[in-house]
């Protein structure tokens, strides 16, 4: 009925039509703007409410009351006026701001001496947000972030205080740039955003703040994490014990504990394994990690299942057993992506596929024109590595072998003779992207803009390749081909209950979730092959040698009241005595 | 007096029921034997030989059993010293050959037991070889494999890299190995008596009609008077 009306849909209305905007829109939870004719108007993904008494780190209460400050009055034009209200006050906040990852979505790590974030990797989705960034940086917490240009990341007036601190659950952003024509109709049916009443009602965020950009990473809502999805924004019990309501009901910044808006527990370079713990009394530690909280030994102690599991932590992080697996909320992740069948046509225009129907009840796209074939999963699980808090990229100018395929996006650097390092769980996110065939390495698309190159709008992967490498500046061969990557997405959300935690079969088995996982001996999983083999050679010729001497007793020694010859022959003196009186004689061989 | 009894028997000496197995030794007996399945079981559940007992549960078993046996072992230890019968498991190599051959050969054409029981020497040579190879061969290769296996929390950092654990774990596996492969020919070996059950009748009441002499029968009906069935 749906692929029926659809259908109809792109009868009725050129390609060209279609994308000069009346035909879509955006989809919450797409990674888009496309929508054809008949679907609703979607909502911005935080489409669930905010749940009240978020409990977030040390900071609590409050002493101003944001709606009865002078400079808050308004009426104000638009995000750079609030902000520069904002800091009118809080004069130190820009200059903390400047320095997080979330503005320069640059990030040095000093083990790898590799330069990531956002502004520099390509990943397995839309794959780079350089060249796209009017799209892509809409998630960027900074205002007039554009394709080609130069970003001032020193202007503290383009940070967008109000994406984070929003209260009112009305305030929202627009991409930075025009894309083709269908972007004019990107918020179709959004209310215009009062700009006052959002800023005199700003707080610390809740989960709904940080979710309308975590949630949606990769083009939709659970796309990229597996993770962190929108029905972590009141999820059951069962779902994330931190965050329910009748759980923690924890904000993001309870364990992501913030210093000057740095905030912890960023992805790019992780606390593999936390051997300090909870710290002094009193101290707040800088980091997102369990033990941070629950301490080095949080399983009875009085107990021997108790005192092993804590011993486990040596090895296996928290997250392996309490999260036994992701997209749990009815809200499914993208475990597949083929961008290689982007671009097919029905009757000249785009159109997409919903096969997908989520735990939720949603369906989901399982073709799109504009970006190819998609495979989802829920309640999937994990894939686990030995992680010592770092990724490798494969960055954009790093050569790889094609027949080494998949290519790590980021490799899980560990090693289980590191102590450092601990069995974690990871999404894998699988795709088959474009990649320049001549220099063997990725590539960057330029999909986003209102040019005859951007991919969406034109569907022609060639030009809209070349234009993405020549506008991130790197050699390109012209050859374009396809090859399939992997990105590891560390998992870290979703802890269940504890009954839920998974058992201890599911790795202590030769066939169980740790199978084949190098370095170390798990009882159950590893055997020393030779020595079960000669153990139970010896044992079954135990048998064997048990059981031919018990047959050979019951056939030739004599019952009570018997005589053998054989017996009589061999024992005639000492056994006279005790086969006297034998009544019967009876003779076996 | 003990170790005047290990003596052959003497020329007077006649037959007549005696508890040979006190009911400590009874006691050590069983519990063991009851542990040792235990342990054999819920080891090889662990171990992954079968999957009859969940995972979590054989771990638990195996441990609570585990300190059990230990410490039965240790007062076992402690009781054999003390009152002397230790020296029931020396070796008598000379008198092996007989024993073997008697047990490849003789049993089948219904000879007599080369060896008869006397107070202070309960097993004949082989039998108390197996039971010392078993006492300070296969018991102490598991239970000191085991106990470092169950300390494994407080050397788990050390362990990290190095090939600790899958060598404790080996030497605990092969040591299980030969445990169970004694027990089962144990096992058999209690059906060769007077009668298939006999032995084990024997170490459940702890009587049996061995040869005695005058004097050793003067001493129990003095001193240990219960020994006997009918003093």
């Amino acid at each position: 009925m749906r692929t029926i009306r659809h259908w109809l849909a792109a009868i009725g209305f050129g390609f060209a039509l279609a994308m000069a905007g009346s035909a879509f829109s955006v989809k919450a939870d797409d990674t888009a703007y496309e929508r054809p004719e008949g679907k609703p108007a979607a909502e911005l993904p935080h489409v669930r409410l905010p749940v009240e008494g978020q409990g977030h780190g040390t900071l609590q209460g409050g002493t101003g009351d944001h709606s009865k400050m002078e400079a808050l009055k308004g009426p104000f034009a638009d995000t750079a006026a609030v902000t520069k209200a904002c800091l009118s006050c809080h004069t130190e906040a820009g200059k903390h701001i400047l320095k997080t990852t979330h503005w320069t979505w640059e990030f040095k790590n000093k083990n790898t001496g590799q330069t990531v974030g956002k502004q520099h990797v390509i990943n397995n989705f839309c794959t780079n947000a350089k060249g796209n960034e009017g799209m892509c940086a809409q998630c960027h917490i900074g205002n007039g972030w554009q394709e080609n240009t130069a970003y001032d990341f020193s202007r503290q007036d383009n940070i967008d205080c109000l994406i984070c601190h929003d209260r009112t659950n009305s305030y929202y952003r627009l991409p930075q740039t025009h894309g083709h024509d269908a972007c004019g109709v990107m918020f179709e049916g959004k209310q215009p955003i009062d700009f006052a009443k959002v800023a005199q009602n700003v707080g610390t965020p809740t989960r709904d703040n940080c979710g309308s950009c975590h949630y949606n990473g990769g083009g939709g809502d659970g796309v990229k994490h597996g993770d962190l999805d929108s029905s972590l924004n009141d999820p059951p019990k069962a779902l994330d014990v931190h965050m329910a309501k009748d759980g923690g009901n924890f904000a993001c910044t309870k364990c992501h504990v913030t210093d000057q808006h740095n905030i912890a527990g960023g992805h790019y370079q992780m606390v593999a394994r936390d051997t300090t713990g909870t710290g002094k009394p009193g101290q707040t530690r800088n980091v997102a990690t369990c033990e941070s909280c629950h301490g080095m030994s949080p399983h009875e102690k009085t107990e021997l299942i108790g005192i092993q599991l804590n011993t486990h932590a040596t090895r296996v992080a928290c997250q392996t057993c309490h999260i036994p697996e992701m997209a749990r909320g009815g809200v499914a992740t993208m475990i597949d992506w083929d961008w290689a069948t982007a671009g097919k046509m029905k009757d000249g225009k785009g159109y997409f596929e919903e096969e997908y129907k989520q735990g939720d009840g949603k369906e989901r796209h399982t073709y799109w024109t504009i970006k190819g074939d998609f495979k989802w999963g829920e309640n999937v699980k994990p894939s686990y590595k030995w992680f010592n808090g770092d990724f490798l990229y494969t960055m954009p100018e790093t050569q790889f072998d094609p027949a080494k395929a998949p290519i790590a996006i980021n490799e899980v650097l560990g090693d289980p003779r590191d102590p450092k390092s601990r069995i974690w769980p990871f999404k894998e996110m699988h795709t088959n992207q474009p990649y320049d065939a001549g220099n063997n390495t990725l590539a960057f698309n330029h999909l986003w803009g209102k040019d005859d190159t951007a991919y969406w709008g034109n569907f022609n992967m060639e030009k809209s390749i070349a234009a993405g490498m020549m506008q991130a500046g790197r050699p390109y061969s012209g050859k374009l081909g396809y090859i399939r990557t992997v990105s590891n997405w560390p998992i870290t959300h979703m802890v269940a209950p504890k009954q839920d935690a998974m058992k201890c079969v599911e790795c202590h088995a030769a066939d169980g979730r740790l199978a084949g996982l190098p370095g170390v001996y798990m009882p159950g999983r590893d055997h020393f092959r030779w020595l079960d083999i000669l153990g139970f050679l010896g044992l079954g010729l135990t048998i064997l040698g048990i059981t031919v001497h018990g047959v050979l007793r019951y056939v030739m020694v004599p019952r009570p009241g018997e005589e053998t010859g054989v017996k009589a022959a061999a024992d005639k003196a000492t056994a006279d005595k005790r086969t006297e009186d034998t009544a019967k004689k009876e003779k076996k061989s | 007096m003990i170790r005047k009894a290990s003596h052959p028997p003497k020329l007077h000496a006649h037959k007549r029921a005696v508890i040979i197995y006190s009911r400590y030794e009874r006691f050590w007996h069983w519990s063991q034997a009851l542990l040792i399945f235990i342990l054999a079981f819920s080891g090889f559940a662990v171990h992954g030989s079968h999957h009859l007992m969940n995972f979590r549960m054989a771990v638990n078993v195996h441990t609570v059993a585990a300190i059990l046996l230990i410490l039965l072992w240790v007062f076992t230890t402690f009781w054999h010293f003390t009152t002397g019968q230790w020296r029931q498991y020396l070796p008598q190599l000379a008198k092996l050959p007989a024993i073997i051959k008697f047990y490849a050969l003789g049993i089948l054409r219904g000879a007599p037991h080369p060896y008869a029981k006397t107070l202070g020497r309960k097993q004949n040579a082989l039998q108390s070889l197996a039971y010392l190879y078993f006492m300070v061969l296969i018991g102490p290769a598991l239970w000191s494999s085991g106990i470092v296996y169950l300390a494994y929390p407080l050397w788990a950092d050390w362990a990290i890299g190095t090939i600790g654990l899958p060598s404790v774990a080996f030497i605990h596996t092969a040591a299980a190995f030969l445990m169970v492969i004694f027990v089962f020919i144990h096992v058999y070996m209690t059906t060769t008596g007077k009668t298939l059950t006999h032995y084990i009748k024997t170490m459940i009441t702890g009587y049996d009609t061995i040869e005695i002499t005058p004097v050793e029968e003067a001493y129990l009906k003095e001193a240990e008077p219960r020994r006997l069935v009918n003093p």
